[in-house]
């Protein structure tokens, strides 16, 4: 018997698991928050997007069960060693950071507030230097109490240990001095550690920059800054037994499988002005059929969708059409902006007249129905999203109905040398079924004025990597027109901005600066923001350059990204966090259940 | 027969070290052929900051620079005898049987397959019994009832059943039962050892969605195996020898009929342990299937040799013991 029906169950395993490898997603750069126009209320507003700018359902009563699922599993759970912006957003649950995101609505919620430490970071006048003051009083759950030497070595691990935690940013590795050198706590047997982060007592750390930062404190509010003690750290597999420093550590955790979370008896609330900590437990399950996240929110079965990037399309009409649910739902900003990219290194785009064409020949509008719609996404103009600080609102091609100006794009065409139109490449990636539709929408908006597309697609898991990052591979198959979508790391101008148009972002692969844009000006403006401590100067800047870039007529904004979010009539204290890519705040939500 | 069960269990241990070695070449060695250098393996492992010497590290770690064969042999080893890894301060431990260790989530791949072949048994069995039992009666009630309007109306349903796959049944069920009318709420799989009442009570929408498709196949090999059988000259004997038509229907005919129903009986069952991948999927169980569609997810090829090689193992051992029911169903079947 046997090895024929042997082999033919091996081809058969081994044929849906390559048929299910095609669902994999690259989450970073197409998920990623709606601005409150003013401060957040906590009264007890209802209706559809109740939560964008209130606290809905307030409530300050104990106990109850939070329940989330998640369709896919998260990079880590572990603080050090995740990317995900649900998981930055959850692990404040189960631990403390230097500084966090206040948890409130509408536009107060993209302020950092102390939570581990006493204040906002105290900066040298040059931005370079950076000292922080621990709270007294705060343990891990084991009793230890918590001290910079914790904090330091958690960012030692988090940041320089690729070998065992891959999945963070490397911010604090990029600023700090010395960081490119320094080989991590696990290769380096230094008992010191990084030179360039001081504990010169217990609750005091401070540290030592390469180069002017002003918004250090928004890396502060980094999940990699929560405290981890290095006698219980064991790599990779710390997440199996993570020490938490929140109101709630973990009862039980599976990996791809779940966690629950119950109070932990080490947390004081008088250390900890943040959370209010109202369930005894909450518990999230990985893995449930996206779908059946959706169906189990609408019949009230758990509080809240993790991932909190929305409702599935199938799901979507309902919260559209039906009144009791379009009440509950929320369509919050995401944080991301989605654009084309035109490189102005592939001809004939590097005349400045020819992208002129393409910025005033797009119909967004169609552009916005392609990518899903008014409830996706708002037409852009800009490309920092309104939910990020320094947005400046303006429009540089304008046209009416954002329908794209067909006298004014043969114009740009015939200044350009091109009266007759050209011809020219767009990528899109093949498994994104929204921005293939949107490559087809600037393909039909761009014919009538002669500009000719041919659509090119690429798989989303290696189209930085090996194909739209790659300028060599751009440069040689004529890839002139590429569309992506980009969320900021932190909600400030340079944290959206910094890995996307300046000219150290350009890299042999897996660059996200598609325009290639390496204009001095520009270069110079941003490092020039980001060594001012002038808050206000600085988020005026941001704008500033923002239109520089537009300017250059190298990005064409498409749509400023929405999420049709749904909150279940169980869930208390529901807002929406600017702060975290548009999802619900979970160090507020609570459950009546 | 005790020397023939030993000499199949040994080709069953032969076939699953050749199955090993045909997935450990086709996730190992493919890639090679299809130009990925061990430097773009090893560079999937190393994070967002990919440098030269983080990939060389990476590289040594996971034995990616050693030559296919001994890659192979620690692997085996590993089954027997454990190994080690080092992802921080402390060297890993992936202790035996050491199917592999998750390079991307750093857990062992053993006790996170042990853990959900509970939920997929679970599925398994109960949704065949529903099956064998269902099917099996309704493809005898039909073959004896050729024609009548039982017969039409069985097999009428049995297409239907054929013909609707399970995502359809078990979201028509979940839609309608779950959250249309909430007979079932919130299902989830809850361990038979914690509560046995509501083990059974949330299994039975998988169970019945799965046993629904396979039920009305069975039907069909049944009414074709018992029409087949019944004409046969044997049967005739029975009958003329006096015995009571129950005693001829099931002794004589079932018993034969039954014989090609065992072989696919196993090889279903054996699949269906390896992972209802789709079953799982539709109920967000947590059982191999769902693991599986995971680990591709990831490209996590630890997690995908280790369940490949637990379904083949299933499957191998489900044929053998089909092949040892045999000779106890089938008179003329004699193992020497």
């Amino acid at each position: 018997m046997n090895s024929r029906k042997a082999t033919a169950a091996l081809a058969l395993v081994t044929a849906l698991a390559l048929g299910a490898s095609a669902c994999n997603g690259n989450s970073k750069n197409s998920s990623s928050s709606k601005p409150g126009s003013t401060g957040g209320s906590s009264s007890s507003a209802t209706g559809k997007d109740a939560a964008l700018n209130s606290i809905v359902n307030p409530s300050t009563k104990k106990g109850g069960t939070v329940t989330m699922e998640e369709s896919d599993v998260p990079d880590s759970l572990d603080p050090g060693n995740t990317y995900y912006g649900w998981v930055q957003n959850f692990s404040r649950l189960y631990s403390r950071t230097l500084l966090t995101f206040k948890p409130a609505a509408g536009h107060d919620g993209l302020t950092v507030v102390p939570d581990l430490a006493t204040g906002l970071g105290k900066a040298s006048p040059d931005a370079k230097t950076w000292t922080y003051t621990l709270r007294s009083g705060v343990k891990f759950q084991d009793g230890t109490p918590v001290t910079s030497k914790d904090v330091k070595y958690a960012i030692e691990r988090s940041n320089f240990a690729p070998e065992a935690l891959s999945n963070g940013p490397t911010y604090f590795k990029a600023y700090l001095a010395g960081g490119d050198k320094y080989k991590g706590p696990y290769a380096d047997k230094n008992p010191n550690g990084i030179a360039s982060i001081a504990t010169p007592d217990d609750h005091t750390i401070v540290f030592h920059l390469a180069k002017p930062f002003a918004d250090f404190d928004y890396l502060a509010t980094f999940s990699q800054t929560a405290p981890v003690e290095q006698s219980k750290d064991t790599g990779a597999s710390y997440v199996n037994h993570i020490q938490s420093t929140g109101p709630y550590m973990f009862q039980s955790y599976q990996d791809g499988q779940g966690a629950t979370l119950v109070r932990n008896p080490q947390w004081v609330a008088s250390t900890d002005p943040i959370r209010k900590a109202l369930p005894d437990k909450i518990t999230i399950k990985f893995k449930v059929a996206a779908t059946t996240v959706d169906d189990d929110l609408l019949a009230d079965n758990i509080t809240v969708d993790a991932a909190g990037t929305g409702v599935q399309p199938q799901t979507q009409p309902k919260l559209i059409t039906q009144k009791q649910y379009a009440d509950q739902s929320d369509d919050p900003y995401a944080g991301a902006t989605s654009y084309m990219a035109i490189n102005p290194n592939v001809a004939p785009f590097n005349n400045i007249h020819c992208r002129e064409a393409v910025e005033w020949g797009v119909n967004k509008a169609s552009v916005q129905q392609a990518l899903g719609g008014a409830v996706h996404g708002d037409v852009a103009s800009t490309l920092l999203p309104p939910s990020v600080n320094g947005y400046s609102k303006f429009d540089l091609f304008p046209s009416k109905g954002n329908a794209g100006d067909v006298s004014k794009a043969k114009a740009a065409l015939a200044a350009c040398g091109k009266p007759n139109g050209f011809s020219a490449n767009i990528t899109a990636r093949t498994d994104r079924p929204t921005e293939v539709a949107a490559a087809t929408a600037i393909q039909q908006a761009l014919k009538p004025i002669g500009i000719n597309l041919s659509i090119k697609t690429y798989p989303s898991g290696k189209y930085f990597s090996n194909f739209a990052g790659v300028p060599s591979y751009v440069h040689s198959h004529d890839l002139g027109l590429m569309l992506m979508a980009w969320g900021a790391d932190w909600p400030t101008g340079y944290g959206f901005l910094d890995q996307i148009v300046d000219g150290s972002a350009i890299k042999p692969s897996g660059g996200n600066n598609l325009m290639e844009l390496n204009d001095p000006t520009i270069n110079k403006a941003l490092s020039d923001a980001i060594a001012n401590t002038d808050a206000a100067a600085r988020t005026k800047a941001w704008g500033d350059i923002d239109k520089m870039v537009i300017k250059t007529a190298t990005v064409v904004p498409l749509v400023y990204r929405k999420n049709l979010l749904y909150r279940p009539k169980s869930a208390t204290n529901v807002t929406v966090t600017q702060a975290y890519l548009g999802m619900y705040d979970y160090t507020l939500i609570g459950s009546s259940k | 027969m005790t020397a023939y069960i030993i000499r199949r269990v040994i080709a069953a241990i032969v076939l699953l070290l050749v199955v090993s070695a045909v997935t450990f070449a086709i996730f190992f060695l493919v890639p090679r052929i299809a130009g990925q250098t061990t430097t773009q393996l090893a560079t999937q492992y190393v994070g967002k900051d990919a440098n030269p010497a983080s990939i060389a590290a990476v590289k040594k770690n996971l034995g990616f620079d050693l030559p296919l064969y001994e890659q192979y042999w620690h692997f085996i080893k590993g089954i027997f005898a454990g190994a080690h890894y080092k992802f921080g301060p402390d060297a890993a431990t992936c202790h035996r049987p050491c199917f592999g260790y998750s390079f991307k989530s750093h857990v062992e791949v053993w006790p996170q397959l042990k853990s959900r072949i509970p939920v997929t048994i679970s599925l398994a069995i109960g949704a065949a019994v529903l099956w064998v039992v269902s099917g099996v009666a309704i493809g005898v009630v039909s073959a004896l009832k050729r024609g009548s309007v039982i017969d039409r109306l069985s097999m009428g349903v049995a297409l239907t059943g054929v013909s609707l796959p399970i995502f359809f049944t078990g979201q028509l069920l979940l839609a309608l039962l779950s959250y249309q009318w909430g007979w079932w709420t919130n299902v989830h799989y809850v361990s038979i050892t914690a509560d046995p009442a509501q083990w059974a009570w949330n299994l039975i929408l998988p169970w019945v969605s799965l046993a629904f498709l396979y039920s009305a196949l069975y039907a069909r090999l049944t009414r074709a195996g018992m029409l087949e059988t019944m004409g046969e000259d044997y049967i005739r004997t029975a009958r003329a020898k006096g015995l009571p038509e129950r005693t001829v229907v099931l002794k004589h005919g079932l018993r034969s009929a039954l014989t090609p129903i065992v072989t696919i009986f196993g090889l279903d069952f054996g699949l269906l342990i390896g992972g209802a991948l789709l079953t799982e999927q539709v109920f967000s169980l947590q059982g191999i299937g769902n693991y599986a569609v995971g680990a591709v997810q990831d490209n996590d090829l630890p997690k995908i040799l280790g369940v490949t090689l637990i379904a083949a193992f299933f499957i191998v051992v489900c044929n053998l013991l089909v092949d040892i029911v045999y000779a106890a169903l089938d008179p003329r079947v004699r193992y020497s």
